[in-house]
């Protein structure tokens, strides 16, 4: 597949928007005073992120794990109503009600993040079923991990999009880990997508950190799902630079992994790819930089400024 | 008025009529479209609608439920069966989790207007595993609704209702209902969800049911006509959210209070009612609020032991005057 240097472009911002925003929530986050809760941050995974949604178009839906921002914004939401939501303000994507784990931005196609392993699936396979439905070509792509792939929501999703031939691209980030336990624990084979032949679809395993291999691998799944031919499942090896939750001190992994996939970081790589076929130079890469780093100031402005929700907040909403 | 119509084709009537009037209403389950239900309720509907609108799907409740979820917050109005109440256990996820919270959740971004059926078979010598009637489980969810239809005049309504409803509801249907027989209304009508029914006026003591106890309260009110005593009758219809006011206003009248409901007395929807009603209308009671529902223990297939553990008429005759003995 030839890609042109436009989309090559492309994806390097996504990825370069998808890293600052987590690596500025990141320090904000461990200053202590700002962010509430939990956070479960995607540096590493940015390829994933970047060479799935590229691929997608605005009217187009995703489904997103606890570890969903880099996806989120590879789809293309506005981070100052991510972040806003991040400070729990009313300003927030969710009006600062759900926080990190439960984002949603409808309006760019992020149907929701889930702060229950796997249950994307279930909800993704009910929205491929309404662009079905409404006889579009639209189709649906969820996220999700080894962990997940254990659930009984990935069989069971994964058999009725097969059976109801329904347009979904199931997106697996094979981190090596499923919260502290190493992927060994939760699946028997190595390359999990495999199994999709067993449930009647096709499944591919390609290296999660290569973001024009994943572009791609996705364009084919999603040439796939658009034809109505079911749905369709694509597994990247990849690796979460973080802990679990940003604060986890990560005992459970070996001296020296960490350093191994640091050497192979998704947008370091790209970078250096970029430069070496003069798809940009130093001066276009830095541009690119200082944008997304704009963008990402912006947003935390934007999210100090916006007011704590009223207590009425709670109370609004529950009933349509 | 026309001829009598059984309580099941109410119901198929009512989902009939929904899917003529709004093409975004599907129904979805197992064996719902093709062999037109286990029990026959959706029977019809795919020869009249086509598989696309009459969807027969693997055995995955939880997924049928999720799919639901997310066909609606993506801007369609599926109607799900669960073919016994016992297995909507495998959607407690998906009721709770996420249908009921994602339209707060998520700021209101999107509505999740979904029905899913649920048919209890107490009675039947069905089983643990096949006879719960497990409402109380959900009535204490905010953003779900759960109705559950006594007649088939509100078989019919409240599934109109139901499906009309831009929220998630639960529609408890018991088999032993279906096929009770009723002259229906003419033209379009719906039975509010959030209202009870004062079925018959009284004032000696109220009894609240909610369900096919309906069947088992009317006969009793005859019998305690026999010894002079006329009760208030209130059907809930809904049981979340639920119609607290009529209560008040009844009791504030009668003085005491008896709920019957098919489910166990311990933590069912009749502990809800009866702490409400002693917190709102203490000075109103002569007499402390009873409840008439089922043991703590499980639900047996034999016979003599399924009839002691299920709520029924004499046991709301004998817990009436005991009341007013």
């Amino acid at each position: 597949m030839k890609i042109s240097k436009d989309t090559k472009i492309d994806l390097f911002t996504r990825m370069v928007k998808v890293r600052t925003f987590e690596d500025d929530t990141n320090k904000i986050f461990m200053a202590g005073k700002e962010m509430p809760g939990f956070l479960h941050l995607s540096q590493g995974e940015d390829a994933m992120a970047a060479g799935t949604c590229a691929n997608l178009r605005m009217d187009d839906a995703i489904y997103t794990t606890h570890r969903g921002h880099g996806c989120i914004i590879a789809k293309g939401a506005d981070l100052k109503p991510m972040m806003a939501e991040l400070f729990g303000r009313i300003d927030g994507c969710c009006k600062g009600r759900a926080g990190s784990m439960h984002f949603a931005d409808v309006k760019t196609g992020c149907m929701g993040s889930n702060g229950v392993v796997g249950e994307g699936m279930r909800l993704a396979v009910g929205t491929a079923f309404a662009q079905k439905y409404n006889k579009t070509d639209n189709v649906t792509a969820v996220f999700f991990g080894e962990g997940a792939s254990g659930t009984g929501s990935f069989h069971e999703s994964f058999n009725m999009a097969a059976t109801l031939k329904l347009p979904v691209i199931f997106v697996c980030s094979i981190n090596l880990y499923a919260q502290m336990t190493h992927k060994s624990v939760h699946i028997a084979i190595d390359d999990m997508a495999e199994r999709a032949a067993g449930y009647g679809a096709p499944g591919v395993t390609f290296d999660g950190n290569d973001v024009e291999v994943v572009y791609e691998e996705v364009a084919k799944a999603v040439k796939h799902c658009r034809a109505g031919k079911g749905p369709y499942l694509v597994e990247g090896k990849t690796y979460r630079h973080y802990g679990h939750y940003i604060g986890d001190p990560c005992n459970y992994r070996p001296a020296g992994e960490l350093e191994e996939w640091m050497k192979k970081d998704p947008v370091v790589l790209y970078e250096k790819k970029l430069l070496k076929e003069g798809v940009l130079d130093a001066k276009g890469v830095q541009q690119i930089k200082d944008e997304c780093k704009r963008l990402v100031d912006e947003a935390v402005e934007y999210a100090r400024k916006s007011p704590q929700p009223e207590i009425e907040e709670l109370y609004k909403d529950i009933f349509a | 008025m026309g001829k009598p119509i059984m309580f099941q084709w109410a119901i198929n009537h009512a989902i009939a009529e929904e899917m003529r009037r709004d093409p975004t209403v599907f129904i979805i389950g197992e064996d719902v479209g093709k062999p037109g239900g286990p029990f026959g309720v959706t029977r019809g509907i795919l020869d009249e609608f086509g598989p696309e609108r009459a969807v027969d799907t693997p055995i995955s409740e939880g997924t049928i439920v999720g799919l639901c979820a997310g066909a609606a917050a993506s801007g369609l109005r599926p109607v799900a069966e669960i073919m016994f109440m016992n297995f909507i256990t495998l959607c407690v996820e998906e009721l709770y989790n996420q249908a009921s919270k994602m339209r707060w959740m998520f700021g209101a971004q999107v509505k999740v207007p979904m029905v899913v059926r649920a048919m209890t078979a107490g009675g039947y010598g069905a089983g643990p595993h096949h006879s719960s009637s497990l409402e109380s489980l959900f009535a204490g969810m905010p953003g779900l609704k759960v109705v559950m239809p006594s007649t088939p005049v509100n078989a019919k309504g409240l599934m109109k209702a139901a499906i009309r409803d831009d929220n998630p509801v639960l529609y408890v249907e018991p088999l032993s209902s279906y096929k009770l027989k009723a002259e229906m209304p003419e033209g379009d009508f719906i039975t509010p969800i959030g209202k009870c029914e004062v079925v018959k006026e009284g004032s000696d003591i109220t009894i609240v049911t909610v369900g096919r106890m309906l069947q088992e309260s009317l006969k009793a009110v005859d019998q305690l006509a026999k010894d002079g005593i006329k009760p208030e009758l209130i059907d809930l219809l809904t049981v979340s959210p639920l119609d607290m006011d009529t209560i008040y206003t009844s009791v504030k009248k009668t003085h005491r209070l008896v709920i019957i409901h098919e489910a166990k007395e311990t933590m069912g929807i009749g502990a809800e009612i009866a702490a409400l009603v002693q917190e709102k209308a203490f000075d109103w009671l002569d007499a402390p609020v009873a409840r008439v529902a089922a043991p703590f223990t499980h639900i047996a297939f034999q016979p003599k032991l399924e009839q002691h553990y299920l709520p029924d008429a004499g046991k709301l005759v004998a817990k009436v005057k005991t009341m007013l003995g």
